[in-house]
């Protein structure tokens, strides 16, 4: 008994002594190797340049994160937690479970420079109703990835309208390649090509009323959409049974050389070049102009820190979140990720083909996307990417699968 | 006052012998009891409840009656969730007469019986989720096991998860391996149990082949039976972790069914909607008060017969 007794205060004791001043707990969903290395050693900089402040850091698997934050925020609140700009955010941020950090991105003292100057493309997608929520510290473009070599091959230059791209696709057709691999069996990958099709169709402004709920789906514009999703989806570009594969499993298609061309984010390339692609023979181009003179936007999905508002420690919360907005940290994170930093004075790894692309291309985009499902509200993105998927299997029910799109629009907005 | 003390405890002592053997049974039961009522039937209210309420699991819930139930009613994804609990309540029920030939083809004397045996059995001892996994990689279009086949039959390419109309048939295909197995085992041992002498009357009689088995083996087997559809209904209905491993219930929501939707609906990464969740657990669970229902009458009708 008193055995019992003794292990349970060493426990209480313990659970305790992690809460007290200068701990700083940190939740993150880092688990795949990159990032879990990024944030190793993102956290070890951090605590050598503040040595006052002791880092506990709980890693939690990728895909369990989604479920525990909704927990964790309420019953055992970090200092400290990484999620996803945009409305993905909203739910916290309407429960009052994040912490409003509109003071951090307003008060230029504390950082190099202005925070607000240096990450202004950013600074929409980590706004709610006028307030900032978060910290944005890295982000991905999103394109075309293709096999360099098929398309040299074949006679095809990389498109740079839609006209261009239904020719490349019907000539890799004719070669009995499939022209564009997918794997839609977790929906999302099919938000990135209807994503793409509106913002080159409509523009970013049409995407952003779309997504936060302003029009309606069975609006002429969204038909224009699928219009253009119908001449690849009719013909038979995309990769057959898609709905059976994951987006990994699509890779191997386009490994093999049976498939030529990827709309993906720029996470794709380390697998692809596992399965033995290499600078040679992948490429990547920005996704081909539809309407001509439309602006062009991009997809670039946002990943962020937060306060949990029920945070202990916030003072030094706060201290990692402007640690964590700083040049040169942004620059040594994404290094390690191979993505790209918010922060413009970040530099990028230098001699990677395609974050050099990357860069380049958002440099210079219009404004930027975070996703369909980041963009939309959780609702109306599952039942948008359900839509898409049986529009992408069965293109005669398009009328039909709008309508019943503009029934959940109606009912979660 | 020491006499009266006495005198209490004497009369206490003696409430205690008399009623001891009233109250024996429900001190053992209170443990189980108490977990029960925490664990089941609370939370059995517990979501009748949340099924008023529009709740997104993290801000205040709002009251809205019965407003969840007439959306359920005009919801596509949830009919077709019903009519595959329905197509699983049948095909699975199929694992019974499979399991039970397997069991008499198996019920023999020959060298090795006991290793072929446990071998049918096997599929019942790996988990459910690694048989989910390893089903999708036989039905992989391109590079499954079974995809030669397909090819015989013209079906090049053809890809039973990702097809609407064949994703719920896939899956249960699956799920029967393990549920075989089961019937099979619960078979052998009443095989174990016929009683010779009513087989050798049988044979007297002029009874042989298949009247023998019906007439006679069958009937001897009806408590097996009783159980092996029990456990098969049960297993049809709480078809979750097939459906969750396979297709999520792909594509594009034909596959799913009633405990899988609630999950989507409620707990998955793009799930906030509580109360809807809550209302789809709610109709599940009257569907199988039905059966529950029928099965406890049945139990109660056989002992009052016994």
């Amino acid at each position: 008994m008193k055995k019992i007794i003794t292990t349970l205060l060493l426990i209480f004791g313990f659970t305790f002594s992690t809460s007290y001043a200068g701990t700083l707990v940190i939740n993150t969903d880092t688990s795949d190797p990159a990032p879990k290395a990024a944030f190793e050693m993102i956290i070890k900089k951090f605590e050598e340049e503040n040595p006052d402040v002791t880092v506990e850091w709980n890693l939690f698997d990728h895909e369990g994160y989604k479920q525990s934050i909704r927990n964790f925020l309420n019953t055992d609140p970090p200092d400290v937690a990484n999620w996803y700009a945009g409305n993905r955010m909203l739910p916290f941020v309407r429960a009052g479970l994040f912490e409003d950090v509109s003071d951090i991105w307003a008060d230029s003292g504390w950082v190099d420079g202005n925070l607000s100057e240096n990450m202004e493309h950013a600074k929409k997608s980590m706004t709610i109703g006028g307030k900032q929520w978060g910290i944005p510290y890295t982000y991905y473009q999103w394109g075309v990835y293709y096999r360099k070599d098929i398309f040299e091959n074949l006679g095809i230059d990389v498109p740079t309208n839609w006209s261009q791209f239904l020719a490349a696709c019907a000539t890799l057709k004719a070669n009995n390649v499939t022209p564009i691999t997918i794997g839609s069996k977790y929906l999302w990958t099919t938000a990135g090509v209807f994503d793409y099709l509106n913002l080159r169709t409509n523009g970013y402004e049409f995407h952003m009323d779309l997504t936060l709920g302003k029009v309606s789906y069975t609006d002429p514009k969204v038909q224009a959409v699928f219009d253009k999703w119908d001449d690849l989806v009719k013909p038979g570009y995309f990769l057959e049974n898609h709905a059976a594969l994951s987006w990994q499993e699509a890779l191997t298609p386009m490994i093999n050389g049976e498939a030529a061309m990827y709309v993906m984010g720029n996470f794709a390339v380390a697998p692809l070049k596992e399965g033995g692609l290499t600078d040679d023979t992948l490429g990547f181009f920005q996704f081909p102009e539809i309407t001509a003179g439309i602006p062009k936007a991009e997809e670039a999905p946002t990943d962020t820190v937060h306060i949990p508002s029920k945070a202990k420690n916030k003072t030094d919360a706060k201290r990692f979140l402007i640690f964590m907005s700083r040049a040169d940290v942004q620059e040594e994170i994404n290094k390690t990720l191979g993505q790209l930093p918010i922060n413009k004075n970040s530099g990028v790894k230098e001699g990677d083909p395609f974050l050099a692309a990357g860069l380049n291309m958002l440099n210079n985009a219009y404004a930027m996307a975070q996703f369909y499902d980041r963009d939309a509200p959780a609702e109306m993105a599952s039942e948008g990417m359900k839509g898409f998927q049986e529009y992408m299997s069965n293109p005669d029910r398009r009328q039909k699968i709008l309508e019943r799109l503009e029934k959940v629009r109606q009912r979660v907005y | 006052m020491i006499s009266t003390n006495i005198d209490f405890t004497r009369k206490r002592s003696s409430w205690w012998k008399r009623n001891q053997q009233r109250l024996t049974p429900w001190i053992f039961l209170a443990p189980g009891l108490i977990f029960f009522c925490i664990y089941v039937i609370g939370p059995i209210f517990g979501s009748l409840t949340i099924s008023l309420y529009k709740w997104d699991g993290l801000s205040p819930a709002t009251f809205v009656g019965l407003k969840n139930y007439i959306l359920l009613l005009d919801d596509e994804y949830f009919y077709i969730s019903l009519w595959n609990n329905l197509k699983w309540l049948i095909f699975f029920m199929l694992a019974v007469p499979i399991g039970l030939g397997l069991a008499i083809f198996l019920n023999q004397v020959i060298f090795g019986i006991r290793l072929i045996k446990s071998l049918f059995f096997f599929p019942f001892v790996i988990s459910q989720v690694v048989i989910g996994l390893i089903f999708t990689w036989f039905y992989q279009p391109k590079y499954g096991v079974i995809a030669p086949f397909l090819n015989l039959f013209g079906l090049e390419g053809f890809s039973i998860l990702a097809n609407e109309t064949s994703a719920t048939y896939g899956i249960i295909f699956a799920g029967l391996y393990p549920q075989i197995a089961y019937c099979l085992i619960l078979y052998l041992t009443g095989l174990n149990n016929l009683n010779q002498e009513q087989i050798e009357a049988g044979r007297m009689d002029g009874a042989k082949g298949f009247s023998l088995f019906w007439n006679i083996v069958l009937p001897q087997l009806r408590p097996a039976t009783f159980l092996a559809i029990v456990v098969t209904v049960i297993g049809a209905l709480r078809s979750f972790d097939m459906v969750a491993i396979m297709t999520q219930g792909g594509p594009y929501g034909y596959s799913n069914v009633l405990a899988y939707y609630m999950f989507e609906q409620a707990l998955s990464e793009y799930g906030y909607r509580m109360g809807y969740g809550s209302a789809i657990a709610t109709i599940l669970f009257f569907i199988m008060m039905i059966y529950i229902i029928f099965f406890i009458y049945k139990m109660y009708q056989n002992e009052k017969k016994g």
